[in-house]
């Protein structure tokens, strides 16, 4: 039968199915594979907090979504082309999102009457007519084919059983006209001591990707074509990964060795688990008995010279509070990554919230500034990592840098920078020179940043001692004189402030003043541009600024504001951004405020705006 | 650091060691025999000045680094050993002490002590345990006796103490010691021990509050009780004490009683204290308190065992030998790339 091969623009896949069937692997091999083909493309990673959740249950679903496009994409993607639900369960979870008229695809044989009823539905919609008039369903006995493909080698079912997923692999790769050689190589590498599962695995996906080519049931194949990336070279990155790299890179750009103390914690651990395999970079990681102790142990390495950074999630930056408290008063370079899950308390580990903006900006006793600064996208936890690092230094203050689970987590294909283009680290601690009148002054101050010298133990002749009481400007003894606190305390501010000529001006996307501005930080970024996008495609006045920095906000952010009627801000929390953008420059901002544990689709941003624009 | 110690020793004197604060406990607190003692015993030691680092947590001890004329950080309450794990990891050529008391070490900082102890890094733990919150005048403490009436418990505490030279063996700390802030030559000979054991070292410092515990140990100082009240123990001695040494340590099976030195045991009857027997360490910390026997003072526990900073610095050397120094342009590009043109 002649199939006819159609090119397409955009697509977004859902895998889903049991923690068990491996949605995780499945996805990251679609995501490689559509990386080399050349697409762009970005993904999110939706899985339980349950390691393993009972088998068949709602609670125990776990998916990857993946948008892949031939043109630049910055989210991944609202609405769902195709489904692949390995279970009821899957079905039942993931079905709202799928496109009307979306491709539905499903293990037939997980769709037992006990998976049926543990999953909620009354009859098995495969068969009792609720999907079809919605969406294209194919309903594959896929448990069936993987069985007759690995008939002759001996395998124990459950093993084979185990490779349905690399059917459903296959089968979208002939969907989508993509190469399986990839996967292969990565099934010979992953099992090069268990030839037997590559063999099972490989002629699982093949019976996938047969079952498209041979069988009538599927007439049409889909072509996405390369994206027109800028030149480079690329890579997919993660963002926890990436940030990671950014340590490195702003380690080795400064010289100095890297010490990260942390407490494991989902969704901050990959972390700790990628700086603990690069130690012949000059990296120490230590898993400290509590948060409390992951954040003081830097405290304890920054006093010692050392480019200290932790990393966790709110619960885990809750404990730190007190901690950041001396680190502030102790003014010692150091980063605090918070990659952010959903709250209050233990909320939802896996899933992701922009909730702790005020925790990091106020949550703390005291009058304890410290600059805030977000990453944008998975590949931006590089960059903001290494200014993360590059701000503390420069300043001596602790920088707190906000992820989140979707950052963490997500993919996109990446221009892997060079690191010489980067802005340089210099760091110069003190020596002698800092002396005034033989004596060593460990709060005398550098004129233009406020910056306190760091006098490191083992320095000869600058003993000092530093603590957590408030102490007297320049000498650093111990103070409880009321005009020195407060000028300490302005002196703390100021410090902090004068971090906004660090920060470039603000660029606008496109016009500089209009009828509305859609105002993002943080992991918001990529769907409110593409909200903008097609807005503006649509001939409305619409215009998106992204916050890199939330602390200090940008010199030029007040006259920018000012220039249009409106101002949007898109957040998933209750509106932390827009409370402090309404303060501070007395704007009628408004919120647009959805708290789901997912990443805000472009669609509600149109939405929004329509309805403030009455279009 | 490494190489100035290769050099000649600067000669110091106990001025040195001491800063320009004034300091300021109570008058007759015990805490300032401690700091004499330290800035007496540390020109003996010949670690040079600026590789020293003095941490402290929160309550009246933790001032302790103020007066110190080495590096200092006073911080916050209970952190003080997670702390100086950092600064050890980070550079573990440094001297590294950690100043805390019995409300700071053992009960708002309770799991870093444990911790610490575990990990082995090399690291002095001075705990001056005076059985009483004094910063915050005059609550119990963890090592406070049960029924101790305080401003918070006017009708007698409910809380069993903590005998922290117990807690410290149980958390396999490597070298266990306790000293009282009376007996100073052995509180020096005490410090220089804690200094010499490459480990963590945990040395107890039973340490009178002049204003809220007048007295807690009181039967280990004055003259007529102590005699009977303090067991000194040395290594590969036997355990006598008494005025006129004439009562000893002997272990009936495994319980441990006292036996006069007369007619009828003679001294080879005793229990031989030996540092690296954990039953005997276990034995003898569990005499504390006890109204019917002395408290054991001087070095209970003394094993040798990897420090975990050493540990963590060979993990590091290792990766560099087998795989060079790591380079970020180069760590970029491995994995999976392709070129966009």
């Amino acid at each position: 039968m002649e199939k006819t091969l159609k090119n397409v623009d955009d697509v977004v896949i859902r895998f889903a199915g049991d923690s068990g069937d491996g949605m995780q692997l499945t996805g990251g091999r679609f995501t490689d594979t559509t990386a080399i083909v050349g697409n762009d493309l970005s993904t999110l990673p939706d899985f339980p907090s349950e390691i393993r959740a009972p088998t068949g249950s709602l609670a125990g679903v776990s998916a990857f979504q993946i948008h892949f496009s031939s043109k630049d994409i910055h989210t991944p993607g609202d609405k769902v082309d195709v489904l692949v639900a390995m279970n009821p369960a899957a079905l039942k979870v993931h079905r709202e999102e799928l496109e009307s008229g979306g491709m539905l695809i499903c293990n037939a044989a997980a769709f037992t009457k006990k998976n049926l009823t543990y999953a909620g539905f009354d009859s098995n919609p495969l068969e009792d007519g609720s999907l079809g008039d919605y969406f294209r369903v194919f309903d594959i006995d896929m448990s069936k084919i993987v069985k007759e493909a690995c008939a002759d080698m001996g395998l124990t079912p459950k093993t084979v059983e185990r490779t349905k997923n690399l059917f459903a692999l296959g089968l979208l790769f002939w969907i989508y006209d993509c190469p399986m050689e990839p996967t292969k190589n990565w099934l010979e590498k992953k099992f090069a001591k268990r030839p037997e599962l590559i063999e099972a695995n490989v002629r699982s996906m093949n019976a996938g990707f047969n079952y498209g080519e041979t069988t009538e049931i599927f007439t049409t194949r889909y072509k996405v074509d390369k994206a027109d990336l800028p030149a480079g070279t690329y890579r997919n990155i993660v963002g926890n990964y990436a940030l990671s790299l950014g340590l490195v890179a702003a380690a080795e750009r400064s010289n100095l060795p890297l010490f990260y103390g942390g407490y494991p914690i989902t969704p901050a651990s990959d972390i700790l688990h990628h700086l603990s395999a690069l130690k012949h970079h000059n990296i120490k990681t230590f898993q400290a008995e509590d948060e409390i102790a992951g954040m003081t142990s830097i405290i304890g390495a920054a006093f010692t010279g050392n480019l200290a950074v932790t990393a966790s999630s709110g619960p885990g930056i809750a404990l730190k509070s007190e901690a950041l408290g001396l680190a502030v008063i102790a003014e010692l370079p150091m980063v605090i990554v918070n990659v952010q899950r959903g709250g209050p308390s233990t909320g939802l580990p896996t899933k992701t919230e922009q909730a702790d903006l005020f925790q990091a900006i106020f949550g703390r006793n005291g009058e304890a500034p410290l600059p805030v600064i977000a990453s944008a996208t998975p590949g931006d936890c590089f960059f903001t990592a290494y200014e993360a690092c590059r701000i503390a230094l420069k300043y001596m203050t602790p920088v707190l840098l906000l992820t989140d689970g979707y950052l963490a987590n997500g993919s996109e294909p990446w221009a892997i920078p060079n690191v010489d283009d980067l802005e340089p680290i210099n760091v110069k601690f003190a020596d002698t020179s800092s002396m005034v009148d033989g004596q060593f002054m460990p709060y005398l101050r550098d004129k233009d940043t406020l910056a306190r010298p760091w006098a490191i133990p083992g320095t000869s002749g600058l003993e000092h001692r530093i603590g957590g009481l408030e102490k007297e400007d320049v000498t650093g003894n111990v103070s409880h004189d009321p005009e020195n606190h407060h000028h300490m305390t302005l002196t703390r501010q100021q410090k902090v402030n004068n971090v906004v000529n660090d920060i470039p001006p603000t660029e606008i996307f496109s016009d500089a003043s209009g009828e509305l501005l859609i105002l993002s930080w943080g992991g918001t970024k990529g769907a409110c541009r593409s909200a903008a996008e097609d807005l503006q495609a649509d001939g409305k006045s619409v215009s998106h600024v992204h916050l890199r920095w939330v602390n200090p906000l940008p010199k030029d952010l007040g006259e920018i504001l000012i220039r249009f009627k409106n101002v949007l801000v898109p957040e998933i929390n209750m509106g932390q951004l827009n409370k402090l953008i309404r303060a501070e420059y007395l704007v009628d901002a408004q919120g647009l405020n959805l708290v789901r544990g997912k990443p805000i689709g472009k669609s509600r941003i149109i939405e929004k705006v329509n309805e403030i624009l009455g279009s | 650091m490494a190489e100035t110690k290769a050099v000649e020793k600067k000669k110091y004197t106990r001025m040195d060691f001491a800063s320009d604060q004034a300091v300021r406990w109570c008058p007759g607190c015990g805490d300032y025999a401690i700091l004499a003692q330290t800035q007496k015993i540390f020109p003996d030691l010949g670690e040079d000045k600026e590789n020293v680092v003095f941490i402290s947590g929160i309550g009246c001890s933790s001032r302790f680094p103020y007066y110190m004329n080495t590096y200092g950080f006073h911080t916050i309450h209970g952190r003080a050993p997670a702390i100086a794990s950092g600064v050890k990891i980070a550079n573990p050529e440094l001297s590294v002490w950690v100043v805390t008391g019995d409300g700071d070490g053992l009960s708002i900082g309770g799991n870093h002590t444990i911790h610490l102890l575990r990990r082995n890094l090399d690291i002095n733990v001075l705990l001056f345990n005076n059985r009483i919150y004094g910063l915050t005048k005059g609550q119990y403490s963890p090592t406070s006796e049960m029924g101790k009436i305080t401003k918070s418990t006017p009708f007698g505490s409910l809380d069993r103490p903590f005998n922290p030279v117990s807690l410290a063996l149980g958390a396999d700390a490597t070298f266990v010691a306790r000293t009282i802030d009376r007996e100073t030559k052995h509180m020096q000979a005490m410090i220089e021990r804690s200094y010499k054991h490459k480990g963590t070292s945990f040395l107890e410092i039973y340490q009178n509050c002049l204003i809220f515990n007048d007295g807690a140990y009181a039967s280990l100082t004055d003259k007529e009780t102590k005699t009977d009240k303090v067991l000194w123990l040395e290594d590969g001695q036997p355990m006598i004490f008494g005025a006129e040494k004439n009562k000893g340590i002997k272990l009936d099976g495994n319980k441990p009683e006292i036996i006069e030195l007369n007619g009828e045991h003679s001294a080879d009857d005793v229990l031989v204290h030996n540092e690296q027997d954990f039953v005997i360490a276990s034995m003898l910390a569990s005499l504390t308190y006890r109204e019917d026997f002395p408290d054991p003072i001087g070095v209970l526990y003394s094993i040798d065992a990897p420090t975990y900073e050493d540990m963590a610095t060979d993990q590091v050397n290792t990766a560099i030998e087998n795989r060079g120094v790591g380079s970020i342009q180069d760590l970029l590009h491995s994995g999976q790339t392709w070129e966009v043109k």
